[in-house]
């Protein structure tokens, strides 16, 4: 029947003529149309949406062997914003898995005439970015050196050469460029056809005009599909369904949310131009400018990301495909004069078109892909922040070893559905952010920049006290932690203007936050880390946390204790700090962003058992964090209890009363290595032990800290950090936490096998920590994360985060090595031998600094600065 | 509004000439006028002068505006009317500091100008939800007077639902629309009353405990209250009330909202002519009980409840209604009538007011008895009261006032007193989703500018949208440098809108500003502002505006509800 129905080929009628003939691959692919042949009742997958992301996930699925695969489009294949995709390619993203996402469909697109026979229009024409200024040079610098280290060839070229490459690009406000030669065009409705064509040869069952309503769901997992056209049972239901993959998620009794938003989104399509255009020319990105411009059938096609977007759909209509929707000349204006004063020459060229195709953004501009937290075997492929041509082939293959494997190949934490939760929902936060996203598109993205709408969503209560002290806010999961706090006589720079990769302006004062931490006390308020509760009648929580956490948590009531939560491959879900808080009660606590993530883990993990309990306790506590030496003396003035190593060991958990209030759970360990502790207050009691650590703490020379102390105290004492250094493929045998594995703890738990494979045969990659040796703090390029490191010349890896260490007055970064094969580039055993042998450099924007690498935390080389003698009258001062 | 320059109209025809405003420096001529301007004995040569002058110049788009009460004042007059003392002297020593402005203010100088009055208000939002019609209101006011005698008042009735917003010209002076401003809102509000309130508040006064506030007022800071009349204005709304309380027939009806504001009104100025015949033993107070009698002042007054717009109206301010119509475009729907000599139903009711043999003298070259050109208003006693009684309060009263020559002044024709009332005209409007906003403006505005354009740029500059018809390239063959040139005059127009946040703002830049083609010239806008204070007035009027926002969903959800 599969056969018959690509034979049959399904003559389409074009119902909208004019510039999109340019698709030529339109009459070749079979469809069943849905009117003639009923739909199946049943079948393993159903795959929600005929764009390219649909049809790449379910190429990809029946690849991987997946046959019972059933595709569904509401209106015709690749008709949405698919069809009017303006067709660019282009691998110089800023995140590496973007990059390898891109590379992988360069390749598949690339390859896919000749598997299919459909034309697809792909065209080699490489792309250049263009920099107006030295900012954007060192951004496209950063991207440059990061494509090259993964194969991808690209080279930063001075305007000269961009002149050379294109014939009448205005270069003499331009700095220069970065090339790369291998980036392509291509028609994005034809690459989903051909794909549609290629899944539809392998098995896939595609029935267009036919609209999924909702997903049936019964006990958290996907049973089937309600459609227009009748029901399909199913396991598995793939979300792909674009700019109404938000609706589509709602739509369900239990909804899943998906965080994205449409905003219209314009293209200007030109006649030929009198010597028509070479197709091979290459595409511009003038990011600076707001625009891109490639070569369309002679003339040019040109779109960009205007500062003032224009959301739309908010409220949710749908529509079967994207009808014509206004040309707004006045707000492509900007544009255009962009479009002119880069190509002058095109004033006399014709107009043939402005499109207006809507694109779909995300909250941190960052694709969605990944399994719903909620419904098991619901999986979504979204949210493509314009980028789906590009991403499409990647993505989809990704999203298909997901489900067919239970994990991709690459981790993909960054774009994992789970980073949301249903805060980021909101249609107004999301009308809101998407406005702010889209302009960030091309705006220069610089180190620690954060989105300034959608804010103060979630906050502590004492938001308003830390506020009026001068707190600079960052957002974490819609939680506002302080940055660090800006002393009353101190002006910074507007927020525009300390936008920098170099040394920032807030430098000297982190400085003195970490001073403090160092020789006082400093209060960080951390209550927006995830807090879950996890009881039970009897042993049944301790015996299924022992299973699920690697470190060994049967020890004496009161004791803390550090563990992963790992997969079947031995890598990190989740880092952890966890409390036994009784015989049978566990409070367990993670990083801010894994709320979803950790809740859906456990979830799936846990038995479901009347007696156990896991609560979600993260609101309900205010979290103080006092790091410094003097921290013992100002608890125990509050408490009238000793604090003293003897009487409170180092992770130690005890309820006590903090000034008036009893009941604070006090904890000995910081989160930096620093002394000191963590407080979690109910939130009732919140400002008034604020209160009395302040008050009390005035004669300990107490101030307000931020993340950022934070930061660089974690960063120089070697702590890892989950979703920023650790992920989903990094074990503890890879990062030096051989200690919080406990494989003989008597009992088996997740990963166990892996991690006794790892420690028989070795680690293929290693955590390692550098410090940047003839870095000039003042002058040069700060680290950031993601640069290229080199060991004695050769890449091994990337750094996964960096911060200015203050002891050291050296910047330190941590990332992990590899050791590749010179001859076949293959993964291979990395020793510490390995490790401290070689010479290593890390590649800061086309820069490489020298570098010390070290496998443990450098044993503190601080010594009071004050001497006798030189103490001065200011030391006297309350900070 | 003024009185002292004079029958500015005689001999010029309105709108249609103009001063040599526009030209880089002003000729000699001109300049020599400005303190026989000021003498108004020469007024009538400088009319014929100024006719004369103009007619070789060209500029097409000034005008004068019309003072509204014309007489021929002697120089004292100016201490009764403005507190600056000598003025004579002061405008002759300014004959050379006037001398052609050859500088001109800067944009951001302009901008501090055109903001300096400027206010807003946003209804508070409860839980995001704003429940009230109104969303708020923006305010502002251009002086061209000195000092100004516009007045604005806004206020929220907290012992009743509703708001109410006022614009008042006041003329002869500012003492009459100053306190119209600080007391006809009371006087509203208290009318609105229901008995119990009025019984618990009037039981407060007496028994000395707390009282329950009537009004939270929006002022800017410029607005004032008079402290010192605080205490008698008081005591005669007290009497109000307790009236209110006696009269009441124990059936506690609905209160009727335009009978409210019809007895408010009344009320108040019954108020005003009393105090200045009982007169005050402070004399400060005393004097400023007569000038607010002898001063008038007109009012335009919106009570906004639900969907429920009652506008009242005394005299020739106006309030206009912003609609958007379903294709976006606007219209006005004027929800007053002006009450002057254009109305015919006013001069109608003048006519049959008086005695057939006053027909032609009732009203007169378009003004009341030839003198005054709002056919209602508040004050005016001079207007109101008897000759007698006139002539004894006038006698009994301060030297300051004894010595003025127009309070002295009688009226000619002035036979069957009263000739003037402050009893308003009651407009009742049901709100629908499709009216946006709400334009209360004193007649400074509205000479300058016709209603639709006033509506039309308020409403562009609330949906932050001009409505350009958009462009479609169509099967017609454009350029790319065709296109841009094309749009960006069109972002030229656009880019007035976005200088101002407040749309009463944006309208007294465009009523000052607006060139031929109905877009701001700045030059213009410059050059105006830049007039000194004594000229300001020969281009302009007090300019007061208030723009109301209503909350389109609140009003649709009224209109679901039944």
């Amino acid at each position: 029947v599969m056969f018959y129905r690509l034979l049959s080929i399904f003559r389409r009628q074009r119902t909208s003529p004019g510039w999109q003939n340019w698709s030529s691959a339109r009459n070749s692919v079979s469809v069943a149309a849905a009117h003639s042949i009923a739909l199946p009742t049943q079948t393993q997958v159903v795959v929600c949406g005929g764009g390219i992301m649909g049809t790449s996930v379910a190429y990809h699925l029946s690849k991987m062997g997946w046959k019972d695969i059933v595709l569904l489009e509401q209106g015709r294949l690749a008709a949405g914003s698919t069809r009017f995709c303006a067709g660019i390619l282009t691998t110089a993203r800023h995140l590496t898995i973007e990059q390898k996402m891109a590379d992988y469909s360069n390749k598949l697109y690339h390859q896919l005439e000749q598997e299919t026979g459909i034309q697809t229009g792909y065209i080699r024409t490489g792309s250049i970015c263009l920099a107006q200024n030295q900012d954007r040079l060192i951004s496209l610098k950063r991207i440059n050196s990061k494509l090259n280290v993964i194969g991808i060839p690209s080279e930063i070229i001075s305007p000269k050469k961009v002149a050379e490459l294109h014939p009448f690009l205005n270069v003499h406000d331009l700095v220069g460029a970065m090339h790369v030669p291998e980036d392509a065009v291509v028609s994005s409705a034809d690459v989903a056809l051909a794909l549609a064509s290629a899944a539809s040869q392998n098995g896939v069952q595609i029935y267009d005009r036919t609209a999924v309503l909702h997903v049936m769901v019964k006990k958290g997992q996907v049973t089937g599909v309600e459609t227009d056209k009748g029901q399909i049972e199913c396991q598995y239901f793939v979300n792909c369904a674009g700019q109404w993959a938000y609706e589509l998620g709602l739509s369900n009794e239990e909804p899943v949310n998906i965080p994205l938003h449409a905003c219209e989104h314009f293209y200007l399509l030109t006649r030929p131009l009198e010597t028509p255009l070479q197709s091979n020319t290459p595409t511009i990105v003038d990011a600076d400018g707001r625009i891109y411009i490639r070569n369309w059938q002679g003339g040019i096609l040109s779109g960009g990301f205007e500062k003032n977007p224009k959301p739309i759909f908010t409220e949710g209509k749908n529509q079967l495909e994207i009808q014509n929707l206004q040309e707004d000349w006045d707000h492509f204006e900007p544009l255009l004069s962009s479009l002119l004063r880069r190509m002058p020459e095109l004033e006399t060229l014709e107009i043939l078109k402005l499109v207006n195709c809507p694109e779909t953004f995300t909250p941190d501009m960052r694709c969605i892909m990944g399994e719903s937290p909620t419904v098991q075997g619901y999986f979504i492929l979204a949210g493509m922040n314009s980028a789906g041509l590009s991403f499409g082939g990647g993505a989809g293959k990704y999203l298909a070893e997901w489900m067919v494997h239970g994990y991709p190949s690459e981790n993909v934490w960054e774009l994992d559905l789970k980073r949301f939760g249903a805060l980021q929902s909101s249609r107004t936060f999301l009308r809101h952010r998407v406005m702010e996203v889209m302009p960030l598109m091309y705006d220069l993205k610089v180190p620690r920049w954060d989105f300034q709408t959608g804010r103060q969503l979630r906050t502590s209560p004492l938001y308003d006290r830390l506020d009026a002290q001068g707190a600079r806010w960052m957002e974490k999961h819609g939680f506002e932690r302080p940055k660090y706090f800006v002393p009353p006589d101190k002006d910074l720079l507007a927020l525009e203007q300390s936008k920098t990769f170099y040394k920032p302006d807030w430098f000297d004062i982190v400085e003195s936050e970490v001073k403090c931490c160092k020789e006082a006390v400093c209060v960080i308020d951390m209550s927006s880390f995830t807090k879950f509760e996890i009881t039970s009648t009897g042993d049944q929580a301790l015996d299924i946390m022992q299973y699920l956490f690697s470190n060994d948590l049967d020890v004496p009531v009161g004791h803390i204790v550090h563990t992963g939560m790992l997969n079947d491959g031995g890598g990190y879900e989740n880092d952890c700090s966890i409390a036994r808080l009784s015989k049978r009660s566990f409070f367990m606590i993670s990083p801010t962003d894994q709320q979803v993530h950790c809740w859906a883990w456990l979830k799936k993990h846990m038995p479901k058992d009347s007696n156990m309990f896991l609560e979600d306790v993260t609101w309900k506590y205010t979290a103080l964090n006092l790091i410094g030496p003097r921290a013992v003396d100002v608890l125990s003035e509050l408490s009238y209890a000793p604090m003293t190593p003897d009487h409170f060991p180092s992770l130690f958990c005890k309820e006590m009363s903090v000034g008036y209030a009893n009941g604070i759970r006090v904890m000995s360990m910081t989160h930096t290595g620093e002394p000191g502790f963590m407080l979690y207050i109910p939130i009732e009691y919140a400002l008034h032990v604020y209160n009395e650590v302040m008050s009390v703490g005035q004669k300990y020379g107490i101030r307000n800290a931020g993340y950022y102390a934070l930061r660089s105290l974690r960063i120089e004492k070697f702590f890892a950090f989950w979703g920023q250094d650790l992920n989903t493929l990094t074990t503890p045998l890879e990062c030096g936490r051989e200690s919080r594995v406990k494989l003989d703890k008597g009992m088996d738990f997740i990963g166990r096998d892996a991690l006794l494979h790892q420690r028989q045969n070795g680690v293929y990659k290693r955590f390692t920590l550098f410090i940047l040796d003839d870095h000039d703090t003042d002058l040069d390029l700060w680290p950031w994360w993601g640069e290229p490191i080199y060991r004695n010349g050769q890449y091994v890896g990337n750094t996964t985060s960096s911060a200015y260490s203050y002891t050291l007055e050296r910047h330190i970064c941590l990332g992990f090595v590899h050791n590749f094969s010179e001859d076949t580039g293959e993964e291979q055993v990395v020793t510490a031998d390995f490790i401290n042998r070689g010479e290593y450099e890390i590649d800061i924007g086309g820069h490489r600094f020298q570098a010390k690498a070290k496998l443990y935390p450098v044993t503190s080389l601080y010594t009071h600065k004050h001497r006798k003698g030189e103490v001065e009258l200011s030391d006297l001062h309350g900070k | 509004m003024c009185v002292c320059p004079g029958p500015r109209r005689i001999g010029i025809p309105v709108r249609s000439s103009s001063l040599p405003l526009f030209s880089d420096a002003m000729p000699a001529p001109t300049q020599l006028f400005f303190p026989l301007i000021r003498n108004c004995e020469l007024s009538r040569i400088y009319g014929t002068a100024c006719y004369c002058h103009h007619k070789h110049l060209c500029c097409s788009s000034s005008y004068f505006p019309q003072s509204r009460l014309r007489y021929t004042p002697h120089p004292a007059y100016a201490t009764f009317c403005r507190p600056k003392e000598n003025w004579w002297q002061y405008t002759q020593g300014r004959r050379y500091a006037s001398t052609p402005q050859k500088f001109y203010l800067t944009p951001p100088q302009v901008n501090s100008i055109l903001k300096a009055n400027e206010y807003s208000f946003k209804v508070p939002e409860f839980d995001g939800k704003n429940v009230s019609s109104v969303l708020g209101f923006d305010s502002n006011q251009l002086p061209a007077n000195a000092p100004i005698e516009d007045r604005r008042s806004a206020a929220t009735c907290l012992q009743t639902r509703g708001m109410l917003l006022g614009v008042f010209d006041g003329h002869a002076g500012c003492a009459c629309s100053q306190a119209v401003s600080e007391r006809l809102f009371y006087y509203i509000a208290v009318s609105l009353l229901p008995h119990e309130t009025l019984l618990e508040i009037e039981n407060a006064v007496e028994s000395g405990r707390a009282l329950l506030p009537i009004l939270q007022w929006h002022k800017h800071p410029n607005d004032y209250f008079s402290k010192e009349a605080s205490k008698l204005y008081f005591n005669s709304l007290r009497t109000y009330w307790q009236e209110l309380i006696d009269l009441n027939t124990g059936e506690s009806a609905d209160v009727d909202v335009k009978e409210a504001l019809i007895n408010a009104f009344k009320r108040l100025d019954n108020d005003i002519s009393l105090e200045a015949q009982v007169g005050d033993p402070n004399s400060f107070l005393n004097y400023l009980v007569l000038r607010v009698a002898f001063s008038g002042a007109t009012a335009c007054v919106a009570h906004v409840d639900g969907v429920d717009l009652h506008v009242a109206n005394t005299g020739d301010s106006r309030a206009m209604l912003g609609v958007q119509e379903e294709d976006g475009s606007w219209s006005a729907v004027t929800l007053s009538n002006d009450h002057n000599a254009q109305n015919e139903s006013e001069l109608e009711r003048l006519k049959l007011e008086h005695p057939k043999n006053e027909a032609k003298s009732v009203v007169k070259q378009d003004r009341l008895l030839g003198l005054l050109m709002p056919f209602r208003a508040f004050g005016d006693v001079k207007f109101k009261w008897s000759i007698d009684l006139q002539k004894r309060v006038i006698e009994s009263g301060p030297d300051q006032l004894n010595d003025n020559e127009y309070t002295k002044f009688i009226p000619p024709n002035y036979y069957t007193p009263p000739y003037l009332t402050a009893e308003p005209e009651v407009t009742y409007h049901r709100l629908r989703p499709q009216d946006k906003f709400l334009i209360l403006a004193t007649d400074g505005l509205w000479e300058t500018m016709h209603r639709q354009d006033v509506v039309r740029i308020v409403g562009e500059y609330l949906t932050g949208m001009h409505h350009q018809q958009p462009i479609a390239v169509g099967g017609y063959k454009v350029t790319l440098g065709q296109m841009h040139g094309l749009l960006t005059e069109r972002r030229t127009k656009m880019s007035s809108v976005f200088e101002d946040q407040n749309a009463a703002t944006h309208l007294i830049r465009h009523a000052v500003g607006n060139n031929e083609f109905g877009t701001v010239d700045h030059e213009r806008l410059s050059k105006m502002l830049s007039l000194p204070e004594e000229l300001a007035r020969m281009y302009r009027d007090d300019i007061t505006i208030i723009v109301v926002q209503f909350n389109s969903h609140v009003v649709g959800a009224y209109q679901n509800q039944e």
